[in-house]
Formats: structure tokens, C-alpha cells, sequence
């Protein structure tokens, strides 16, 4: 049932839906990618290369779900915000807790899954002052028998999987600088991948590779400066003319301004092997206010395809040029093969902060269609002759004056969290916000002794009235063929499975399992706290196959909970704990793992 | 809290009471230990001097919880139940209650006596100026200064510096920087403006940023106060009292200090 929530927002978007949302058949498969070794295991937080968060096992039918049960909890010992994924190798779990970032070895052959091993990475305490969005941490990987790991202090260690002795540890930033790490790692060959966080605060994005065996650094692609340093070379090929010239790092900001510039990779970052391409998006600009650096502000707030090996970057596009919403590009990016207009593609499809579900050529950079999944008012539709979004000038924030109607609000029309994607119904499940905002940049805040002009910021829902959805994307016909609206926000990620069965969790706490052709809800279970993390499902020893997701509400849209923020302050994170001021009254904080299993 | 003892008690108030003349309860400030002028962890601050007045003023101990003036501070320490006054805030800053101003203050163009000084946004040669702007670095906010010199197209010569990149605080980096000839000019919170132009080496000068006719509605000046917990009356009512009663006293701590007010500055 096509969502009554999903609207156009202009006639202009709509004239795009028509053009762009082409009518096909799909045959999509998570291609180029190298799927886990084994369709019981959980190697990585997405899963597989492609990000699809689509398992193969079938036990668990749309059928017999309604006889889930728990299996056996565990207890992370922290009560933050649990955005993380367990990965799960031959018959052990692994899992790491937000700050002060424990990694657990769980043996799943044991009764109630005992603890194995223990790794306390004791990161330095002064992270968690400098860290926006709670102290979350979103994953570990698994690749040659090690475990890697990120702390919140900008530490990456690689952990023995057996024994749980450290390896090695590299320091790749430094957190008296604001520089920290919450995303998951993704090994490509013999490389860990790993991404940044603070543009707020000032930090120059990057990407780093460091050698798995060693720890040692490999290469480093920056998303600001000049193109020795973003590891722009001859190969360079953007699709579109803006992203095309010299320096465009440096010269598209005023003059210096780029050294602290943003545009961190704090997301996800997928692989096509067979293009021998990493994707990853960079997060908005900083630190300056938008009128404070006029420009195109390359290369935040975009995507780059990159060489894994060297860290070339082959092509970029950029979503938010110049951007004023804190719309981050750092979301999924899920390899496709589709067919669109009889012709099959190799597209990325991405569902960007902005409103837009893109789905890009990711041989190319070319954007195929871009579609608005939310109500979106700061833009009119993406231009796709020059790739720019065509701006709404009423929606531009102007200090002093009053922006109403702002859609989607800064959190976006989706922000981290991952959807899933399932080669039997060819849809993308797609956890996301449904938030406007008004904005009026004027409360005198006070920093470090000077005073300055906050953001008060009134977020309320879409429209609809719910502030979030759990919806089933068409890519092709890019349309919603069904959603289902939440009260809050759907922070959780998305699992998608063979039996035709999809989850996500719930801010109230519930974890819920829904038919994936119809989105029919076809059982519930209420975890002890709010639920943001991303369920995986992996197959037991004992041949069974379990679902697992970690509860504990927190993140930005949970700090109201998990920070005890004062929900009377519309500056308290950026003005969502006042649209989430009633999050307290339907749960606590938490920090619990759960398995579930048919009896 | 005094005064409440002395209202009609029963028996558990009135030993709870006899307890709390024996000794005082102590004033606890919520306090940056590293930001000079204001607080400083041996209490040479200003904030400090004042501090340490309002307890002996109240006849209480003083305690302090130290922690960087941060994305937080105010949930870390008083919201977390560690502390119960701050010593500076704008008034009517949203976390807090805030009481009376005390002092009010403007951001000020610090530079050179001998070089392009410029008094207001509207210089014709604001552009061409290296000037100096601290960010925030909490999107959208800024201070009303960064605002003014964008809209005044001085966006190719302004250095942006950040609280992060050095130990010290940007405010005395920026007037450092204009010493050295490395900026034309600053625009520095007036707390901080005085403070360290007053131990530059160099002879410096500093003139109000002035709104400019076409920001009359921002703000660009600013009133502290102290602030107290929501709902905390009996501090916010003793804090109101001790400011009014030793206004002048407080004066002087700021001249001490070379606190730049509202309406202060000259060549």
C-alpha cells in the first residue's frame, strides 16, 4: 500500500518522480560484493560489502515469527546510547559497548552464551566531553582472525579473536582537538577503513587505511585541502562539471578555511570488488557559520569512490553543496544491480539526510534519480544535468530572522541509521525520521567565556504526526510500497531475511518483526530500554538460526534520555531533546543484548 | 537558609537546622579550572575573586567542581547535582536561572595603535583586513561578530580560531596574534579584551563593535549573571542579595581584572 505520508514536495519534485521514478523490473542482487564466507555468520556491521543487512536463513518465517522468543541476554555494563551491531564468526559473538568501548567475546556454543574474553581498550576519559551525539560507538569487523575495533579517544585496535590480546593499537587523531571515532570499520583486503568525527567542533574529515597486520597507516584521504592531500590525482573522473578542476578543496572556501574545515566520515563505507571501489560519504561543513564560508565547501557533505589500496579517489559527488542544514552524506550506501528503463545498472542507492532517496551510477557518479522520501521544503528537487539541489530560498537559515517549516529537520529525513535490503521483494527497509523544524538563531549561549547566538530550534513531526516511519523503498519505481509510522523516530537499523521477514526496534523499546511485502506486524517483544542498534541475524551452533539486537536508548535523538538533558532548553542536542521530551516517560536507559530464537 | 530556621519548625527541621549552623553549608561553584581570566583551578580568576567574596559574604565554605566549559558543562556539573552556582552567564541563558547582571559587556576590536584599526562594520576596509573572530563551533551558533563580518563581505581575510587547536584560550591567541602584526585586528569578548591587552607588550588599542545599522534587532551586548539551578530560590534570592549588596566591591574585582564594560574602550 503506497504511503499516504509521502509526498512531493513541490510540483517541481513531482515532475521529477514522473521522469526519474522509472517503471522496471528488477533482478537485484548485492552484486560485486563478497557475501559473508558463510550465510550463518555476521562478519561486519552491515553484514556483506554491499551493506544489504540481508541474511540468507530461512528458519524464521513469516509463518512461525510469532513463536519468537529470548533466547539469552547479556549485559553491555554501559547505559549509553547502544547504536552498535554484534558480529558473529563460527560459534562466537562480538560486541562493543559504547564508551568506555568494552569488547566481549560471547561463546554461543555455551548455555545462555558465556563470556569468552573481555578487552578494555581504556580510552582517555576526555573523549566523552568532546563527542556531539552521545558516546556511541556503531560496530566492530572481523577479517583474519582479528577483531577491529574503534574508541571514542580516535583509537584503532586490532584484538586476537581467539584470545582477546591486543594486537596492535594506532592513535589516528587527537581528541584535545575534538577528533573522534564512532563508526564501524570496514577491512577491504589488507586494509582497515576507518573514518573520523567532530566537524562541529572544526576537525578536518578523513578516511584512513591502516595495515591489518600491522596497525601501521597506509593512506590517508582528506575532504578538505588540496588534492595531494584528498588523494585527488589524474584518475579523478566526477561526473558532473562543478566537482571538476583544481583544488577545488581549497578554493571553493575562504582563503584557510578548509584546514578546519569538516567534512568527517563518521557513516558507513561500502565495496564493490569487482570495480575495486570503496563508497563513503563526508558529513557537513564546520566550524563556521554558513555565511561565514561562502562556496561550494569541497568536498563536505558528499560521496567519494576511492581506490582501496591507495585511497585514489576516482569519482565524488556532492549532495549538499554549500551546505546549511547539518545534512551529512555519511548514510549507507547499498550496492545494487538494477534494472531501470530495461537497462541493468550498477547504482548505489543512497537515502541522504536531505530528503532524497539517490540512486547513483557507481561507476560513474551519475545520478540516476533522486527521489524525496519525506516532506522536503529547503529544496525543489535535485537538478540531474548538473547534479545540484535546487534550492528554496525561504528555507536558507539567516541569523536573526525566523525560519519556519523547515523539511526535513537537521537530523534529517534520515540520519545513521542503516536500512536493509532484500533481494526476494527488491525493497529497501528504511528506518527514518519524519521531522520539521522552525529555527531562530538568537538564544545568548555562553562558551568557555563568550557569549555567542544559539540555535532555538522547535522540532515537530511531519506531516502525519508521528515523528518517525519504518518504510519499504522501491528503488526502481522509487516509491514507498508501504509504511508503517512510529511515534518516534526509528533510530534502530533494519534487518532484512530469506524468510521474508524484516526487524527494527522501536525508541519505546519494542523490537518488532514485520512481513516484508507488507509490512505487517507479525510480533513484538519489549526490551527493557529504547532500542537503537542494528539487529543482525546469524545461525547458532546448534543449527538454529537467532536474531540479535542490543537495546539502550540514547544517541542524538535518545540524549534525552541516556544525557538526562533538560527537555525545557531548545538548544539541548540542536533542539531534539525538546521534540523527544516525552521519550522519558516510555523508557530508561539501558544497555542489554538480545537473541531471540524459535522455541 | 538561615531564614527558613528560623520559621516555625517541628523537630526533625529544627535538628536538621541546629546541624547546619554548626557548619555552614558550603557554596559549591561549577568552575572552569583553566580559563583565564575568568577561573583559574588556584582561583586567581576574577570569577574566583567574586566567588570567594560571596562566601565570605554568606558566611559559607567554599567548594568548587572544576571542569572545562564545554558542550555540557552545565549538565556535567550543576545538572549532575555537583555544584549549585556559576559564577557567569548571559542573562537569561536557558539551562539556568539566571539573576540580576552584574556586569554587561561587547565584543571589542582589539589592534595596534600604529596600524589599520578599525572602529566599526561598516570600515570600507573591513574586507581587506586580516582580522581575527573566535568560532564557536556549534552549528548554527556564532557569535554575533562572525555574523557581522560576513554580512560586511569580510569573509577572505578573516582566521577563524577554534577553542581546540591550542591550549590557551583563542582569546589570547587573538590578541597575541595582533601584537605580533600577524593580525590587523580581533574582535575579543570584552572579559577577556582587557585582560590580555592589558599585558600585551605591544601598545594596543580597543574600540566597541557596535551593531551595524542593518543588525540593529541582534544582539551585540551582553548582560552577566550568575546562575543557579531551576528551581533553586533560596540560592537564586541569596545570590541576588550578595550582588546588590556589593555592587561596588564587585566593581572594583572587574577593573582589577581590566574587564572591559559596555561603553568602555578608547584609543
Amino acid at each position: 500500500m503506497p504511503s499516504p505520508m509521502v509526498k512531493p514536495a513541490s510540483k517541481k519534485s513531482r515532475l521529477a518522480m514522473l521522469v526519474f521514478g522509472w517503471i522496471g523490473t528488477v533482478a537485484a542482487i548485492s552484486a560485486g560484493a563478497t557475501l559473508a564466507q558463510s550465510p550463518g555468520e555476521w562478519p561486519m556491521a552491515a553484514r556483506d560489502y554491499a551493506s544489504t543487512r540481508y541474511s540468507e536463513l530461512n528458519q524464521i518465517t513469516t509463518a512461525n515469527v510469532a513463536r519468537l522468543q529470548p533466547a539469552f541476554t547479556f549485559e553491555t555494563g554501559v547505559q549509553r546510547g547502544q547504536e552498535g551491531a554484534p558480529v558473529v564468526i563460527g560459534s562466537t559473538m562480538y560486541l562493543q559497548a559504547p564508551y568506555p568501548n568494552y569488547l566481549y567475546a560471547l561463546d554461543l556454543s555455551k548455555p545462555g552464551a558465556n563470556v569468552k574474553w573481555k578487552f578494555e581498550p581504556r580510552p582517555d576519559a576526555g573523549a566523552q566531553g568532546v563527542a556531539c551525539c552521545d558516546v556511541v560507538n556503531r560496530g566492530v569487523a572481523y577479517a583474519q582472525g582479528k577483531i577491529f575495533m574503534n574508541t571514542l579517544d580516535a583509537q584503532t585496535i586490532a584484538v586476537d579473536a581467539e584470545t582477546g590480546r591486543e594486537v596492535w593499537r594506532t592513535r589516528l587523531g587527537d581528541i584535545t582537538k575534538g577528533e573522534t571515532i564512532t563508526m564501524a570499520p570496514l577491512v577491504v583486503k589488507n586494509k582497515v577503513l576507518v573514518g573520523n568525527s567532530g566537524s562541529e567542533l572544526g576537525v578536518r574529515g578523513w578516511l584512513t587505511a591502516l595495515d591489518t597486520a600491522t596497525g601501521k597507516i597506509a593512506w590517508r584521504a582528506y575532504a578538505t585541502g588540496p588534492d595531494s592531500e584528498v588523494l585527488i590525482g589524474p584518475n579523478f573522473k566526477p561526473y558532473y562539471a562543478g566537482d571538476r578542476g583544481k583544488d577545488l578543496g581549497v578554493t571553493t572556501w575562504p582563503p584557510g578555511a578548509w584546514k578546519i574545515g569538516g567534512g568527517t566520515a563518521w557513516g558507513w563505507i561500502s565495496y564493490d570488488a569487482e570495480l575495486d571501489l570503496i563508497y563513503y560519504g563526508t558529513a557537513n561543513p564546520g566550524p563556521w557559520n554558513a555565511e561565514q564560508r561562502p562556496g561550494d565547501n569541497k568536498w563536505t557533505a558528499g560521496i567519494f569512490a576511492r581506490r582501496p589500496d591507495t585511497g585514489e579517489a576516482i569519482w565524488f559527488y556532492q549532495y549538499a553543496p554549500h551546505d546549511q542544514h547539518d545534512y551529512n552524506g555519511t548514510n549507507e550506501n547499498v550496492l545494487l544491480d538494477l534494472d531501470i528503463k530495461g537497462q541493468r545498472r550498477k547504482v548505489l542507492v543512497h537515502p541522504d539526510r536531505n530528503g532524497y532517496v539517490y540512486v547513483i551510477d557507481r561507476a560513474t557518479g551519475e545520478v540516476v534519480s533522486a527521489t524525496p522520501f519525506v516532506k522536503v521544503t529547503t529544496t525543489y528537487g535535485i537538478d540531474l544535468e548538473n547534479g545540484r539541489p535546487r534550492l528554496n530560498p525561504k528555507m536558507q537559515t539567516r541569523m536573526g530572522e525566523m525560519t519556519r517549516g523547515v523539511c526535513p529537520a537537521s537530523p534529517g529525513g534520515k540520519d545513521w541509521q542503516p536500512s536493509a535490503w532484500s533481494p526476494r521483494t527488491r525493497l529497501l527497509y528504511m528506518p527514518h525520521q519524519n521531522l520539521c523544524q522552525d529555527m531562530t538563531t538568537f538564544q545568548a549561549s555562553y562558551i568557555a567565556g563568550t557569549p555567542y547566538l544559539g540555535a532555538e530550534v522547535v522540532m515537530y513531526p511531519g506531516p502525519g504526526g508521528h515523528r518517525g516511519v519504518f518504510g519499504a523503498w522501491d528503488p526502481v519505481a522509487a516509491k514507498m510500497a508501504w509504511a508503517i509510522p512510529e511515534n518516534f523516530p526509528v533510530w534502530s537499523g533494519a534487518l532484512a531475511t530469506a524468510g521474508d521477514v524484516v526487524f527494527y526496534g522501536t525508541m519505546e523499546g519494542w523490537f518488532k518483526a514485520v512481513h516484508a511485502k507488507t509490512g505487517a506486524l507479525l510480533w513484538q517483544f519489549k526490551t527493557d530500554s529504547g532500542i537503537i542498534g542494528q539487529p543482525i541475524s546469524y545461525q547458532g551452533p546448534d543449527g538454529k538460526q537467532y536474531v540479535a539486537i542490543l537495546s539502550g536508548v540514547g544517541g542524538w535523538a535518545g540524549a534525552v534520555v541516556s544525557k538526562d538533558l533538560d527537555v525545557r532548553d531548545g538548544s539541548a542536542a540542536k533542539g531534539f531533546a525538546r521534540a523527544m521530551r516525552d521519550l522519558p516517560q516510555h523508557t530508561t536507559k539501558g544497555g542489554r543484548l538480545y537473541v531471540f530464537a524459535l522455541p | 537558609m538561615f531564614s527558613r530556621c528560623l520559621e516555625p519548625l517541628s523537630l526533625l527541621l529544627l535538628l536538621a537546622c541546629v546541624g547546619a549552623a554548626a557548619q555552614p553549608a558550603p557554596l559549591r561553584v561549577c568552575a572552569d579550572p583553566d580559563n583565564r581570566p575568568y577561573s583559574v583551578r588556584d582561583e586567581s580568576g576574577f570569577e574566583n575573586r567574586i566567588a570567594r567574596m560571596m562566601a565570605q559574604d554568606l558566611g559559607r565554605p567554599l567548594e568548587y567542581t572544576w571542569l572545562l566549559d564545554r558542550r555540557g558543562f552545565v549538565r556535567k556539573t550543576m545538572g549532575a547535582g555537583l555544584c549549585d552556582l556559576i559564577i557567569g552567564v548571559p542573562q537569561g541563558y536557558a539551562p539556568v536561572w539566571t539573576t540580576r547582571p552584574y556586569y554587561s559587556s561587547a565584543f571589542f576590536f582589539v589592534s595596534r595603535r600604529d596600524g589599520p584599526a578599525p572602529t566599526s562594520f561598516t570600515d570600507p576596509r573591513l574586507p581587506q583586513l586580516r582580522i581575527g573572530v573566535q568560532l564557536i563551533g556549534i552549528d548554527p551558533g556564532t557569535s554575533p561578530v562572525g555574523y557581522a563580518l560576513a554580512r560586511h563581505g569580510a569573509h577572505n581575510k578573516v582566521v577563524g580560531f577554534t577553542l581546540t587547536e591550542d591550549a590557551r584560550p583563542p582569546a589570547e591567541r587573538m590578541v597575541d596574534a595582533v601584537a605580533r602584526g600577524q593580525l590587523d585586528s580581533a574582535l575579543v569578548w570584552g572579559a577577556q579584551a582587557g585582560y590580555f591587552v592589558r599585558r600585551s607588550p605591544v601598545a594596543l588599542r580597543v574600540d566597541e563593535a557596535q551593531a551595524p545599522p542593518d543588525m540593529a534587532s541582534l544582539p551585540f551586548r551582553f548582560a552577566i549573571a550568575m546562575g543557579v539551578r531551576k528551581g533553586d530560590e533560596n540560592l537564586l534570592r541569596d545570590a541576588n542579595d550578595f550582588l546588590a549588596r556589593r555592587a561596588a566591591d564587585i566593581a572594583a574585582v572587574l577593573s582589577d581584572y581590566g574587564v572591559l564594560r559596555t561603553g568602555e574602550g578608547q584609543p
